[in-house]
């Protein structure tokens, strides 16, 4: 086999994996979100490769270049959706823009508390 | 070849600790990139380097530009980058870097895996059996494309500038 033993591969994908999801969490800027995204859907795709070489077969490649297309359309629409929201708001924080009483899409732009804690 | 991926991960996993810890967006998107590379470098240790390749060009290069430029028009909050800012990730990059001239001058005392999985393979399968799936994600790709042109209209207008 190959000298990276598979299961070493596997735990560094989960520590990975596990790293960005505390940050989605924890944090409430929404491009750190955002990131902590990309750094979840990377791990996922370690997997895949290190699956992909345990076997040596070319799934795990093909698998992870689904991946990546769907990376970088999600992070194109989610940074478009984080410029509006900034353009709107003037403000990233999740807590202070989901604060559960906004109005749907209408242009009421119901700003109560502006400026919380940044993370 | 295990020192090798020890390495790469440690390196890995510190930068992603550092991303996810770090206040400043554009800190955290330095030790991003780092972190990034060193998982293409454990990529190219389980002998897939053409997704290696593409993790450098895509999530590294194209990605990351994508968020330096959002970040660039949100605009610098805490400000810039200054040179303590960027001991951390030159060091975790020099690591990098050491097993990258490790590896070119070692030649072939650098075991290779075993089962290697060529760019040739991958491109069989994706045009093979995935070729559906291919189709998919070209309609995905261009209801980004819709969903982002969309938005960033929209967004034009709320800031009032209609050229870009």
């Amino acid at each position: 086999m190959a000298s990276v033993p598979f299961e070493y591969g596997l735990l560094v994908a989960g520590v990975l994996f596990v790293l960005g999801l505390a940050g989605v969490l924890v944090r409430r800027n929404l491009l750190f979100i955002l990131l902590c995204v990309e750094i979840m859907l990377n791990a996922a795709g370690l997997a895949f490769i290190v699956a992909g070489a345990r076997w040596g077969q070319a799934d795990g490649q093909v698998m992870f270049i689904f991946l990546l297309s769907m990376a970088a359309a999600e992070v194109a629409v989610g940074l478009a959706l984080i410029l509006l929201l900034y353009g709107r708001h003037k403000d990233l924080d999740s807590d202070a823009l989901g604060g559960g009483n906004e109005p749907g899409r209408g242009e009421g732009r119901g700003l109560a508390r502006g400026g919380g804690a940044r993370s | 070849m295990n020192l090798l991926y020890a390495a790469s991960a440690c390196v890995a996993i510190a930068a992603t600790v550092m991303v996810i810890t770090r206040r400043n967006a554009v800190h955290a998107l330095l030790y991003l990139v780092v972190s990034l590379l060193a998982v293409a470098i454990i990529m190219f240790l389980l002998g897939a380097a053409f997704v290696a390749a593409l993790e450098v060009i895509i999530y590294a290069g194209a990605i990351m530009v994508l968020f330096v430029f959002v970040i660039m028009l949100i605009g610098p909050r805490n400000d810039v980058v200054t040179p303590a800012t960027w001991i951390g990730p030159v060091v975790l990059g020099l690591i990098l870097l050491a097993e990258l001239v490790y590896v070119i001058a070692g030649g072939s005392a650098v075991p290779r895996p075993v089962k290697e999985v060529t760019p040739r393979q991958v491109g069989v399968a994706l045009l093979g059996p995935y070729l559906i799936a291919v189709e998919v994600t070209a309609f995905l790709l261009l209801a980004g494309l819709v969903g982002a042109f969309h938005l960033g209209r929209r967004l034009a207008v709320t800031l009032g500038r209609k050229g870009d």
